[in-house]
């Protein structure tokens, strides 16, 4: 804004003098504050850096090592056991969230169809909407605390425990998120299909889920990276296991709590193994999020 | 018959008035539709129900003695949790601070046009990813880098400066200080994301009339923009709050477990969740509904300060809705 030049109207009209000099105190607190903000931003990524550059260090150099093989399908080492691997945890934690995504999928969208679609303004919609949002502020280990007092206290430790606690985390995602992309489809499209005679049903089936299609998948992609990546809910839901799951209603591995183990015990092998699950783990994470960024891109 | 009145010029129309079979699907529908979102409902209810039933006992055998108490020794059966919720309030605090001023200024830099749009996307990119890095692998970075890495400057703050409360005892290894900068950066994106919502809210023509009257770009920000989204910035800052207390995994690797109320920076503490995280897998009965009546604790002060955080949010969004 500095450059523009009011001095040519001063001889026709007196006006304040509004140029400023590059070394004014007002021109150089500026500055100063900007070079802040970029030390600031700079400063907040290099966490990210760091813990990407550590993982690649400390977990690649098992992962693409040459005993790849065994890491990714061999058992947890014990004590002062060499080598092994992070199979069953892998194995685990891609059960749990295929039980979570298959219970609160199906049931996020339909809820948001009513919040978004059907009846935005209705009391149930409101309260169940606002119920949402608080939902996702919800500490996850009381996703954790909940399912032990439901299911765990009845039917003890199993991979079904531990996939309905990552559910519960899992909904109020998928439904924030369906209904935001619903809410997308333009009025226009709706009322056409109205206007052919459709019932709501079917303008849901036939214009509002193709339309907001892409939207949806980004949330319910989003929902399950975080689910992937949660560990506190499982803790005493899935507890954790040593061999890989053969049913549904054993305790069962999963890669956060294999790092959470592993990070607390004084073996070195154990600690790579740890570094390597979380790498392992921020992969899968990442493949879902970039999957997200893909499918959410808006289509020129 | 039932369709005698759809449109008769054309054989080949689709439009036409829903069948009674197309009606009823409608219904059922419709009607499954309605049950899911009632589920939300009932599903919050079932989880205060549930939790709070499983505390009831040590409720009525602690009494509000549990938050004041300070022990936790399951021989004697003497729960407290006080040191906790110092813990849990003192660590999101500190957290709150320093996520807080780097959150907003990260959305000062993505929204006031310091940088062109690629450049923009790319920390936008970054302070994403920072979201979806999982806690645990924050943790196990904390327990192996950050720590080592604040030792060398703990050891010359103690010595130095041990008469100030914050640096009055040694890291010894896990502690408050490494906890809280983690917290931190774990709720930075949470930060940065509201208060972007909360500039990008404000008309472009505040910001014109303000470079019209000739201030400076931080002048505008500092004086009219902030100012103008002040309320969004304070619900960013009270839901990075209540992500701070709900935050288990890394503060168990990091706090040190220790049941302790101390201001020290360097000292081992423990919080809420950790507490949970760290004892329940092996709890006997009575702990376990100790553990429940923390738990309800935990879900109460977040519950609290979720609502007040969306309260804000939700003030906000209508101020500059109503002005459009």
């Amino acid at each position: 804004m500095s450059d523009v030049d009011l001095t040519l109207n001063e001889e026709a009209r007196p006006v304040p003098k509004l140029g400023r000099q590059v070394f004014e105190v007002r021109a150089l607190k500026s500055g100063f504050l900007t070079a802040l903000t970029w030390i600031a931003a700079l400063l907040a990524s290099l966490p990210l850096f760091s813990v990407i550059y550590m993982l690649l260090v400390q977990g690649g150099t098992r992962l693409f090592g040459a005993d790849f093989v065994e890491v990714l399908t061999g058992l947890p080492p014990a004590g002062f056991e060499m080598g092994g691997g992070i199979g069953p945890a892998i194995v685990g934690t891609l059960v749990m969230v295929a039980i979570a995504s298959v219970l609160s999928i199906p049931l996020g969208i339909l809820a948001a169809i009513y919040l978004g679609v059907l009846e935005p303004q209705t009391r149930v919609a409101t309260t169940s909407r606002f119920l949402a949002k608080v939902l996702t502020g919800f500490p996850s280990i009381l996703a954790g605390v909940f399912v032990y007092a439901v299911l765990v206290i009845r039917f003890g430790y199993s991979a079904w425990a531990g996939g309905v606690a990552l559910a519960v985390l899992m909904l109020p995602t998928v439904v924030l998120a369906a209904e935001e992309a619903m809410a997308q489809v333009p009025q226009r499209m709706k009322d056409a299909a109205y206007g052919m005679g459709c019932t709501r049903t079917q303008v849901i089936w036939k214009v509002v889920l193709p339309t907001g299609l892409p939207g949806i998948l980004t949330g319910v992609m989003l929902a399950v990276a975080g689910a992937a990546g949660e560990s506190a809910p499982l803790l005493f839901t899935a507890l954790f296991s040593n061999y890989f799951i053969s049913e549904l209603t054993e305790p069962t591995a999963s890669l956060s709590i294999l790092i959470y183990n592993f990070s607390g015990m004084p073996f070195p092998n154990q600690i790579e193994l740890a570094w390597t699950a979380s790498l392992v783990l921020v992969l899968i994470v990442l493949v879902f999020n970039i999957l997200a960024r893909l499918i959410g891109q808006p289509k020129v | 018959m039932a369709k005698s009145f759809a449109v008769a010029d054309s054989a080949s129309s689709i439009s036409g008035a829903p069948s009674s079979a197309e009606y009823a699907t409608d219904r059922i529908f419709r009607g499954v539709a309605w049950t899911c979102a009632a589920l939300i409902i009932a599903l919050t209810a079932y989880i205060l129900w549930e939790i709070g039933r499983e505390a009831a006992p040590a409720m009525g055998q602690h009494g509000l003695g549990f938050i004041t108490g300070t022990t936790w020794n399951i021989s004697r059966g003497e729960f407290g949790v006080l040191p906790e919720i110092w813990g849990t309030l003192y660590s999101s605090l500190l957290a709150l601070i320093l996520g807080g001023i780097f959150g907003i200024a990260i959305a000062i830099f993505l929204t006031q046009d310091f940088l062109d749009h690629r450049l923009a996307t790319v920390f936008r990119t970054i302070v994403e990813l920072l979201a979806a890095i999982p806690s645990v692998v924050f943790g196990l970075w904390g327990i192996f880098i950050l720590i080592p890495l604040l030792k060398p400057a703990a050891e010359w703050l103690h010595g130095h400066l041990d008469w100030f409360p914050l640096f009055s005892t040694d890291l010894s290894g896990p502690g408050m200080g490494p906890a809280a900068l983690v917290l931190a950066i774990m709720i930075l994106p949470t930060v940065a994301a509201i208060s972007v919502d909360a500039f990008r809210r404000i008309p472009y023509k505040v910001k014109e009339a303000a470079y019209g009257m000739g201030t400076t770009r931080w002048e505008a920000i500092l004086k009219v923009m902030l100012p103008t989204a002040s309320s969004g910035l304070l619900a960013a800052l009270v839901l990075g709050f209540g992500r701070a207390l709900g935050e288990t995994m890394a503060l168990a690797m990091l706090i040190g477990n220790a049941n302790q109320i101390s201001l020290s920076l360097f000292s081992p503490a423990n919080t809420l969740a950790s507490l949970l995280a760290s004892n329940f897998p092996e709890a006997g009965e009575i702990e376990v509904q100790a553990l429940m009546y923390a738990a309800l604790v935990l879900l109460v002060i977040t519950f609290l300060v979720n609502v007040a955080g969306l309260a804000v949010q939700q003030y906000t969004i209508r101020k500059f809705e109503g002005k459009k």
